[in-house]
């Protein structure tokens, strides 16, 4: 049982190509997870220089339930953000966390900057950060195959982690992909590792753990694991899973189409999860330690000739990503979809952030801001060979135009103009159009993330304006997920992961103090990951909603300016309040 | 007797709720290796998953190939596991010709004793067990039923 005060950290040093395992903070203070990566990058990180500081941490934190609990499964990716060079998070599932857990660590820290480009091996018994320069330009998914086969001992417990040409190229929203079918996606961490000559990580999962007499563990393990796969409550999940939402949200006239010139289109029938799932769902698949396999993978057949001959390939898809490859490109044939996704996959760029980047880029080029030679492909909504190729040349920063697009839509926008239309929530927006809250939520979210919050629940939920208590929901919600986050649970079970069942599930396993206080550590984690914020540069009042998304009409009508003003002062009060020093 | 049989993997997620069951309730670990049986992915995760878990031999080479007796021939296939005789020398994980017995860093062998506590843990029903007179028989798997796959 984890019953020691401090955390087992491996930090890598890639200069020295060696590494260091230390015993790191208290775990009462800090829990794991998004506790553990603040109080680290507290201690390791340089909040004054650049995100590209070659000294800066690139941290992977799991926590007390990882492993020990069904859904504990997804790993806190902290680090400074080459998007805005501010403190940000990731969250990643695969087998990673598993794969920390049984090498025996609670975090895994780099820093340093590796003289050729890397792959680092950790194991219970082993460090290496090995030379692949030969890797280098190498796509994400080849990358993996040439990776299985230059490492193939313990296949099947290990996660293998590596960039794309987009990290290498220092794109400011390159993903990392997590074992081909998850991601650390938004605020750039896979720039973070191409900055660092990292090109790929891969973690064994080669020990294990003594549960002597845990009886009472193994009983509330057992209910847990009932109430997650003999109720409906997960369902939706695995059934249709997130893609279920095309549908809905585009009924409530809240899905992004066209760079949100539209939040409706009958199109969606297309692009629906109804369609996915009856037309090219192949099968789930499933982080480690997760029995409900939300992971969806859809067939991609292509013919390559006159003949009847194809290729074929596996895609994974969810709502998110078939927003940003779809509605808000204007795509509506389910394969076309998937062919864009897999795309980004091969570039390891994040999926959210590119479809709102060239949405905004399509009606640049419409309306005279940008040049054909600029984009140097055609873009035009539904056109998908045209944003094929835009996806190439955004991941390979090919000229000006794609170099400034790689650091933002916005970044784009101040150079050519269009300010107005670039869908920005202080990063490209998720594929919620719900409302006043959800845009609070995440033009001003710690990591601007659909999921710092539940706002476009909220928002689907409520017809009242109430600034005080949409304001009070967001705040609280946010320290809940925190404690989620500090776990580290899957957000998907925050249903059946109250902080009641949280505290058995860590009395059981020994962790009795933490379990007694897991309401403070719930706020401690929300105050550390704020004061980071505002520590590395965070200003609310720089963060705006654009004219486009101030305009929209939803279900509920024209969205209110005035209410969603209030919001955003308010909710800017209470995070720089969560964000004071001490 | 029954044995246990991962007759559907084609319906694995590889979430490895079998093996940290296995571990968890047989072993007193938390572990996907320690385990009599574990899921690889082969060739990746595009792949799909594949179980080692032990095939009910009789006789079972790896009891054939303990020098001490700590694998003992089962009667409806496969062994019954004595950890008080074994001496750690590895023998029965070399003499398996399925890559079913996992040996941990000291060398202590892993092996399925078909008792069947993974099977409810698995959410798609890929495991059950079956009763060894079938396999003594040449009884179809359900997945050979249905016109072939993994049955292993």
């Amino acid at each position: 049982m984890t019953s020691e005060g401090t955390f087992r950290v491996l930090i890598v040093d890639l200069t020295a190509r060696r590494g260091e395992v230390v015993r790191f903070g208290n775990r009462l203070e800090s829990g794991g997870g998004s506790g553990l990566a603040a109080a680290l990058y507290e201690s390791y990180g340089l909040p004054e220089e650049a995100a590209d500081h070659p000294q800066q941490p690139l941290i992977f934190a799991i926590g007390p339930l990882t492993g020990y609990f069904p859904l504990m499964s997804k790993v806190v990716c902290g680090f400074k953000s080459p998007y805005h060079d501010q403190y940000t998070e990731s969250h990643a599932g695969g087998r990673l966390a598993l794969a920390i857990r049984f090498a025996g660590y609670d975090a895994i820290l780099l820093r340093g900057k590796a003289a050729t480009p890397s792959c680092a091996v950790i194991g219970s018994r082993g460090l290496q950060v090995d030379d692949v320069h030969y890797l280098w330009g190498i796509n994400s998914l080849m990358t993996g195959k040439l990776l299985r086969r230059i490492y193939p001992q313990h296949s099947g417990c290990r996660s293998i982690l590596r960039i794309g040409p987009a990290g290498e190229n220092g794109v400011t929203y390159a993903c990392i992909n997590v074992d081909t079918f998850r991601h650390f996606g938004r605020m750039g961490a896979g720039c973070v590792m191409g900055a660092k000559n990292v090109k790929a990580i891969a973690v064994h999962g080669d020990g294990d753990i003594s549960l002597p007499g845990a009886k009472a563990y193994a009983q509330l393990f057992q209910e847990v694991h009932e109430k997650l796969t003999d109720t409906e409550m997960m369902r939706k999940y695995y059934d249709l899973g997130t893609a279920a939402n095309l549908t809905v949200l585009n009924e409530r006239s809240s899905l992004p189409w066209r760079n949100m010139q539209q939040t409706a289109d009958p199109g969606v029938d297309g692009i629906s999860g109804e369609r996915f799932g009856d037309e090219l769902l192949m099968r789930q698949t499933a982080c480690a330690g997760c029995p409900v396999g939300c992971i969806h993978l859809g067939m991609l057949r292509e013919r390559f000739a006159d003949a009847h001959q194809f290729e074929y390939r596996q895609v994974s898809y969810d709502y998110e990503p078939i927003f940003a490859a779809g509605s808000m490109l204007g795509i509506t044939v389910a394969g076309d979809v998937l062919s864009l996704l897999e795309e980004v996959e091969r570039v390891g760029l994040d999926v959210m952030s590119t479809g709102v980047a060239l949405a905004w880029a399509t009606e640049a080029l419409e309306n005279g801001l940008v040049t054909e030679e600029q984009t140097r492909t055609p873009l035009a909504f539904g056109q998908v060979d045209g944003y094929r190729a835009a996806i190439r040349h955004l991941a390979r920063a090919e000229n000006d135009f794609y170099r400034l697009l790689g650091r933002g839509t916005l970044a784009a926008a101040r150079e050519y103009g269009g300010e107005e239309f670039a869908c920005v929530l202080g990063q490209e927006m998720a594929g919620y159009a719900t409302g006043e809250v959800y845009f609070t939520a995440q033009s001003l979210g710690f990591r601007h993330s659909h999921l710092d919050t539940g706002g476009y629940t909220y928002d689907q939920l409520n017809q009242k304006q109430d600034v005080d208590e949409a304001i009070r929901f967001l705040v609280d919600d946010e320290r809940g997920r925190c404690l989620l986050t500090s776990m580290v649970s899957c957000l998907f079970a925050r249903g059946v992961y109250s902080s009641e069942l949280l505290s058995s599930a860590l009395a059981s396993i020994g962790q009795e103090a933490l379990a007694a206080d897991v309401d403070g550590l719930a706020e401690r984690v929300q105050r550390a990951r704020w004061r980071l914020r505002f520590k590395t540069g965070f200003d609310p009042s720089t963060y705006d909603v654009p004219r486009r998304l101030r305009k929209i009409t939803t279900w509920k009508g024209a969205l209110d300016e005035a209410y969603l003003d209030k919001l955003r002062e308010s909710y800017a009060r209470e995070i720089t309040a969560l964000g004071k020093p001490g | 007797m029954k044995i246990l049989r991962a007759a559907r993997m084609e319906r694995c997620i590889g979430c490895y709720s079998c093996s940290l069951a296995c571990a968890r309730l047989l072993h007193d670990r938390l572990s996907w290796n320690t385990a009599g049986i574990r899921i690889r992915s082969a060739g990746g995760l595009t792949a799909g998953f594949e179980a080692r878990l032990c095939l009910a031999c009789d006789p079972a080479p790896c009891a054939e190939a303990c020098p001490t007796g700590a694998m003992v021939q089962r009667k409806a296939g496969g062994v019954l596991f004595r950890r008080a005789r074994c001496i750690r020398c590895g023998l029965c994980a070399e003499a398996c010709p399925v890559d079913a017995i996992y040996l941990d860093v000291e060398r202590n062998p892993y092996v399925c004793i078909h008792c069947g506590r993974c099977v409810p843990f698995c959410p798609h029903d890929c495991l059950e067990m079956r009763p060894a007179e079938e396999k003594a028989a040449g009884v179809a798997f359900p997945s050979e039923d249905a016109g072939g796959g993994h049955d292993v």
